[in-house]
């Protein structure tokens, strides 16, 4: 009997969550809010499938419901992806060691 | 572009999801790491669209609203005051849900471009899988608006509680999982859209009965919550960058909320269940009668602090709100230049989000290699001569430690009592989020300096000076 795909994704899925235990586990406490920042704009890969939505019309058809959705996900999940990364960028640039000279 | 090949590069670009994360580890190579974060998700979007292969007018639209999502995203970004990062954590929460229930619907209407089966015949797997992701995307959402509103102050910070409130959640729940198993059975397109306003109504539900003081625990749950809705949706869409990254998101959130509840010594199950803070006024009104209280002014306290060789700052949400950072950093600079030894102690829950202090002290330009967590420093309170308490309070209550009556006992506190000396800065003598009354207050090494925490280390400054 072959084994169904979804089983691999589930693989996936469970290893993912043990990476993540370990992981986060290891962030220092003082950078937790870029952490949240961060995950926030990398779980706005979801973008993906906004786009196969969006991209799903053709030249003749481009607004379609589904396509409708799929376009305002877009912007929704770019929204998190450039404010995600710009903002912990920003957090991150501010963190600074202290200077031997003081 | 062949399926295997994009799913090669959506694993690389999971991949370096992780390493994003794993770059939080330390402040030198968190830059990195988020360089590393930006890089997956170009990968992610370019390969998208090279499998997708439609380069036609569509395309341009495509690239119009991503390109309106980006500049917004951007400016706001640019803008955002350090002190509203917990409102634009929680904002961007809902975004994802919010998005996670649009590709569920495009899915569900146009399940072909998704390669799901037709309309009226998905593949039951695929409607189980866009079901949760559309449904916990719908909670995430509307629960993320609700922390929004609170955060920012429109709504009020106090729970919202009424008779049978765990019992509608419990039944909204069912039907949520009633509704999903006769969208199965019989793909009627309207039980996905009751599906998704049910699970709207729940996430407000759930979140309404918690208060203020609750709130860095409901930001990381809602992390937690808007991770799982995009791995429901990358198992829709079979596609691993999408699982793998709803995994660290999910755990992520759902350890930092754990860390929270210990900060306050809740069980998670508790905070869930929501209803805290709703005793504020019932202890409050139960003070006891009004002790002796020592209080000073700016001149006493940088009299102290001038003839101490050693200061443990304790900043609190009190110091955000004021935004008393920046002079709290130059006071700092003020006692190093007298050899006076400074250092900040942090509490787990102090501010309203994880790591929110930090954040704040870093934009004052405090070197975070002076910023301590409260297990590293906790020891050295025995041995400094001034604890200066700014905008902080029921997470310095001693009571914490005996009383077993309170409602904060077993919580983990910064022993500032043990200092030499107590300088606390605080408005009034009003008690916590937690409603206790602190009985530091009273203690005779406390000096109370009653005043606007800006105003108050101005005041300390020039008396320094």
């Amino acid at each position: 009997m072959e084994i169904d795909p979804f089983i691999f994704r589930l693989s996936i899925f469970i290893l993912s969550i043990f990476i993540g235990y370990y992981v986060v586990w290891s962030v220092t406490p003082s950078l937790h809010t870029p952490l949240m920042s961060v995950t926030n704009a990398i779980s706005s890969v979801i973008i993906v499938g906004a786009i196969i939505a969006g991209l799903s019309g053709d030249s003749q058809n481009i607004f379609n419901t589904s396509s409708i959705f799929g376009f305002l996900a877009i912007s929704l999940a770019a929204i998190n992806i450039f404010g995600g990364f710009l903002v912990t960028q920003r957090m991150l640039r501010m963190y600074k060691k202290k200077k031997k000279d003081k | 572009m062949t399926a295997n090949l994009s799913a090669i590069f959506y694993l690389i670009s999971g991949i370096l999801f992780i390493l994003a994360l794993r770059g939080l580890s330390s402040p030198e190579t968190s830059r990195q790491g988020n360089f590393f974060g930006i890089l997956g998700m170009i990968i992610a979007i370019t390969v998208t669209f090279l499998s997708i292969g439609n380069f036609s007018s569509v395309f341009i639209y495509v690239l119009i609203f991503l390109l309106i999502g980006g500049l917004i995203g951007s400016f706001i970004a640019y803008k955002i005051p350090m002190t509203a990062m917990p409102e634009l954590v929680a904002g961007f929460h809902s975004l994802v849900g919010l998005a996670a229930v649009f590709v569920a619907i495009a899915a569900f209407l146009n399940p072909e471009a998704f390669r799901l089966g037709s309309p009226g015949n998905i593949k039951l797997s695929s409607l189980i899988e866009m079901s949760i992701g559309a449904a916990i995307g719908a909670i995430t959402f509307s629960g993320s608006i609700v922390a929004f509103l609170k955060l920012r102050g429109i709504m009020s910070g106090s729970p919202i509680t009424f008779k049978g409130q765990h019992y509608i959640n419990l039944l909204l729940g069912i039907t949520i999982i009633v509704l999903t198993f006769y969208l199965c059975n019989t793909q009627t397109e309207v039980f996905f859209w009751r599906l998704i306003a049910i699970s709207f109504l729940l996430g407000l539900l759930l979140i309404i009965p918690i208060g203020g003081a609750d709130m860095p625990v409901v930001i990381s749950m809602l992390n937690s919550y808007s991770g799982w809705a995009a791995a429901g949706i990358g198992f829709t869409l079979e596609n691993s960058a999408l699982i793998i990254t709803g995994a660290l998101v999910g755990s992520s959130g759902a350890i930092l909320s754990y860390i929270m509840c210990k900060g306050m010594n809740r069980s998670f199950f508790n905070v869930i269940l929501g209803g805290f803070g709703a005793t504020d006024q019932t202890l409050s009104s139960q003070r006891k009668e009004q002790k002796p209280v020592k209080s000073g002014n700016a001149e006493d306290a940088a009299f102290l602090m001038k003839n101490a060789s050693s200061v443990i700052i304790v900043p609190g949400y009190g110091m955000a709100v004021a935004q008393a950072q920046h002079a709290l950093r130059e006071m700092v600079d003020t006692l190093k230049k007298n050899d006076i030894k400074v250092s900040y102690a942090i509490h787990p829950v102090a501010g309203r989000m994880p790591g929110h202090m930090n954040v704040l002290l870093a934009e004052a330009n405090v070197p975070y290699d002076e910023v301590f967590e409260l297990e590293e420093i906790n020891n050295d309170f025995a041995n400094a001569d001034v604890a200066f308490v700014i905008g902080a309070n029921d997470v310095t209550n001693p009571i914490a430690k005996t009383d077993p009556q309170s409602p904060i006992y077993g919580m983990p506190v910064l022993d500032v009592e043990k200092c030499k000396s107590v300088l606390f800065v605080k408005r009034s003598l009003s008690p916590g989020y937690a409603g206790v009354d602190n009985e530091l207050f009273y203690r005779d090494n406390t000096l109370m300096l009653f005043a606007d925490a800006k105003k108050m280390t101005e005041e300390i400054i020039k008396n320094l000076n």
